[in-house]
């Protein structure tokens, strides 16, 4: 079981990705945006980030770009949600220390299955 | 294997495409290397990939048509106009025989034979080359060559961890594809007081065994592509370190298995590049699309989807925000909610700009097609003709794309039959040899515009009136400007062609081509000068989804009459009315006397306010080229309107082009002016050509 923070500022998102990851086990923290997430992040450690991208206050990319620069996140996993399949945004995540993508629309079998491998 | 197939055929027809438009900028005894090459690859990767899918047939085909090629590009053989005619005919014949591989199509054995026949005539044309005939087999052979294994050589750049990738998982995840051996190289392992915990010191050297896809290795690759050194080469079945003896999936290949390594170099520095020329390469693709019959798919840039998808998004939301203002509403929160309900409507106008925008395509999917078509023809007629293109990228409605190409094929037919004369005739005239064909595309307002202009003999509008009186269409007292001369070859059964020829006169007449774009909401204007040339525009709308209309009401009913057919609105004065025995009322507007049509009559509507012509408004609207005011009781405001199609839902009514639902619910009729103009029963064009007189 992991603790998973999932970020987007969409509800039925969220819902459908805090459904899937407890329903296989894992602890899932709600965010709707990169400045909520970043709070919850710097009070309290979690493994594994899935976020979107186009967000109100803080992008997914800024955020990234801050959870990277703290020390106790500089080897976690952090994911993007992204519908933006085009090479400069996924660039730009990378660029700002993302670990992968995920392309939506993707289904929650995909979704798991890509969460498994990166917890490993 | 048969999954494969699909991208194959895709390939394959991109691959026509590359020859065809090579094959036609290639000048007779000219070698232009590039040229040829890109010829060349194109029959490479055909051939290499219909050996491996199992259609040798096409394989032996491409093979002498590789063959042919090679020898060009190396200037052993001279690039003759017969090689190239033969070439291009070859380019057609494998188009045949792979849709018919595809399973759409019949294939005609013998143009097959005959073809190949020609080919190798060709070939064998050159004294001292050998008879391809016993090479051909050498194609199917390419059926062998399948790749049983991949060597991946794979090195994390140092800071790959510190994206939080962690290589074992790659390695996990690899060895879920298939049978793996893993070697590790750790010597760049650094002594322990240079040891950083932090950085990715090893690297691996894989053997991946089994049917394993390049896209499966790839996509694991997918997050770190840019965060290490990799390298990926198939290994074939007659690779050195697998030739085990009793290795099941071991072939004897020929020399066409080297090419297909050749071609599968290691990707890690050439990735970028073959993903770019795959962008590049998307318009070809999408033109390909267009030589197939019309379908219900639709191929769409994914940005466009992505921009949809996040519009839904925001759509989402403004509704959550909405409905949680409406639960526990008070008079205070007004602003807000009109705040919400402002930003709703923006994105449901977003929205369906978007969604249109996802039925667009460029109108090259058409256009595509003529620079072969004028070639062709030109050779045929003996006539030398240049075709100039523009706006190919225009974006037009995808039924337009489909309902467009045959009517443009006949005008440019007609320009090039027609039209441009004879060189000595050109010669003759003071004007340059080689005539001009020009296509251009543009966006005009709320309408596309497609030109067809050429600098030919122009509309001889003497002989077309001669004719017009022959065939009785009109009377020899009957005076008419050129433009309404013009006019006339839009009427069914007319053709000014002196001889009926294989190109044009094939019992297609304009009047076709006129109902064919009046079918997509469009109009069809010509322009001539007799000598200097003629141009003839074609006036399409936007989208055929949503039209501009005016909403009118005539008594109880409400209608829309398209904006675009809309010249102006007026009132009418009494003086300016005249009564024309037998045929209704005219009013003048400026010089010309127009028809009026009561809309009321037409559709036989009570309690109509405008009993009286001063009492109601005349919307003087235009189509076919022709004008008439309607009376109507209201002008009650302009909007868009979503067309709903009444053929589908009811059945078709003169007069009416479809239907739409109005904010209130209601349905309102959409009028179809040029149905209600021949629901008028007083042939208006004649009308309007005795008036004007």
């Amino acid at each position: 079981m992991a603790s998973i923070l999932a970020v987007d500022d969409s509800a039925s998102m969220r819902q459908m990705v805090a459904f899937t990851l407890k329903g296989a086990g894992h602890q899932v923290i709600e965010a709707s945006d990169g400045v909520e997430a970043l709070q919850y992040a710097k009070k309290q450690g979690v493994n594994l980030v899935i976020t979107d991208v186009n967000m109100p206050k803080m992008d997914g990319i800024s955020l990234i770009r801050e959870l990277r620069s703290l020390p106790s996140y500089r080897f976690t996993p952090l994911l993007m949600l992204t519908t933006e399949s085009s090479p400069e945004k996924k660039q730009q995540g990378k660029a700002a220390g993302a670990t992968g993508w995920i392309v939506k629309p993707f289904n929650p079998e995909q979704l798991l299955s890509t969460i498994n491998k990166v917890l490993g | 294997m048969s999954q494969f197939h699909q991208v194959f055929f895709e390939e394959s027809f991109e691959g026509l495409e590359v020859m065809e438009s090579g094959l036609l900028n290639m000048d007779p005894g000219e070698v232009d290397a590039e040229q040829i090459n890109a010829i060349f690859r194109a029959a490479h990767s055909i051939k290499g990939g219909s050996g491996t899918f199992g259609f040798s047939d096409i394989a032996a085909f491409t093979h002498i048509m590789e063959t042919l090629l090679d020898e060009m590009r190396d200037g052993r053989r001279l690039v003759t106009d017969r090689a190239l005619e033969v070439l291009l005919r070859s380019v057609d014949v494998l188009r045949e025989m792979l849709t018919a591989a595809s399973g759409k199509g019949d294939l005609d054995e013998e143009s097959v034979k005959a073809q190949m026949q020609e080919l190798e005539a060709v070939l064998n044309d050159h004294v001292g080359e050998p008879a391809s005939g016993s090479d051909i087999d050498a194609g199917s052979n390419a059926t062998l060559h399948e790749v049983i294994g991949w060597h991946l050589v794979f090195r994390p750049l140092p800071r790959m961890m510190q994206t939080g990738n962690d290589p074992l998982r790659i390695l996990r995840e690899l060895a879920s594809l298939g049978d793996m051996e893993v070697e590790c190289d750790v010597s760049l392992l650094p002594g322990f007081a240079q040891f950083d915990p932090e950085e990715c010191y090893l690297s691996w050297n894989i053997h991946l065994n089994g049917g394993v896809d390049r896209v499966q290795i790839d996509e694991v690759f997918d997050w770190v592509e840019d965060d290490c050194d990799l390298a990926v080469m198939p290994l074939h079945a007659d690779a050195p370190e697998l030739s085990e003896a009793d290795n099941p999936t071991k072939k004897i290949i020929g020399d066409s298995a080297l090419n297909v390594t050749e071609a599968e170099e290691p990707y890690g520095p050439d990735r970028r590049k073959s993903g770019d020329r795959r962008k590049g390469d998307r318009r070809v693709e999408q033109r390909r699309a267009s030589a197939a019959p019309p379908s219900n798919s639709i191929r769409v840039d994914i940005t466009k989807i992505d921009t949809l998808i996040n519009m839904v998004g925001e759509l989402v939301i403004t509704q959550s925000m909405l409905s949680m203002l409406g639960e526990n509403f008070h008079i205070g929160q007004v602003d807000r909610l009109q705040e919400g309900l402002a930003q709703l409507e923006r994105h449901t106008r977003e929205m369906q700009e978007s969604v249109m925008q996802i039925r667009m395509l460029p109108i090259s999917f058409t256009f595509s097609r003529f620079p072969r078509l004028v070639h062709d023809l030109s050779t045929q007629l003996g006539k030398k003709i240049e075709l100039r293109m523009s706006g190919e990228n225009t974006e037009v409605d995808k039924t337009v794309i489909e309902k467009i190409g045959d009517p443009l094929v006949h005008l440019v037919r007609n320009s090039l039959d027609h039209g441009i004369e004879m060189p000595d005739q050109r010669i003759a005239a003071g004007k340059p040899e080689t005539g001009v064909v020009e296509l251009n595309a543009f966006h005009n307002g709320g309408s596309i515009v497609i030109e067809i202009r050429d600098d030919g003999r122009g509309l001889d509008a003497d002989r077309i009136r001669r004719k017009a009186i022959e065939k009785g269409l009109i009377e020899e007292s009957d005076k008419m400007s050129d433009q309404q001369i013009y006019e006339l070859i839009f009427q069914a059964g007319f053709s000014t062609a002196d001889k009926v020829n294989d190109v044009s006169g094939r019992g297609v007449g304009m009047d076709v081509v006129r109902r064919n774009i009046n079918e997509l909401g469009g109009n069809i204007e010509i322009e001539s000068e007799l000598g200097r040339g003629s141009a003839i525009i074609i006036r399409l709308p936007l989208t055929l989804a949503i039209l501009d209309g005016q909403i009118i009401s005539v008594g109880d009913e409400i209608y829309i009459v398209p904006l675009i057919s809309i010249i102006e609105s007026l009132q009418v004065h009494p003086d300016s009315i005249n009564l024309v025995a037998g045929r209704g009322e005219a009013f003048k507007l400026r010089d010309e006397y127009l028809p009026i049509v009561r809309l009321h009559e037409v559709f036989g509507i009570e309690g109509y306010r405008a009993q009286d012509l001063k009492d109601g408004l005349l919307v003087v609207v235009e189509g076919d080229g022709r004008r008439c005011g309607i009376l109507v009781d209201d002008l009650i405001g302009q909007q868009q309107v979503v067309i709903k199609s009444l053929e589908a839902n009811y059945g078709r009514v003169e007069g009416v082009s479809g239907a739409t639902i109005l904010g209130d619910g209601s349905v309102a009729l959409i009028l179809d002016i040029p149905g209600i103009m021949r629901l008028t029963n007083q042939s208006p064009e004649l009308q309007l050509v005795k008036r004007t007189a």
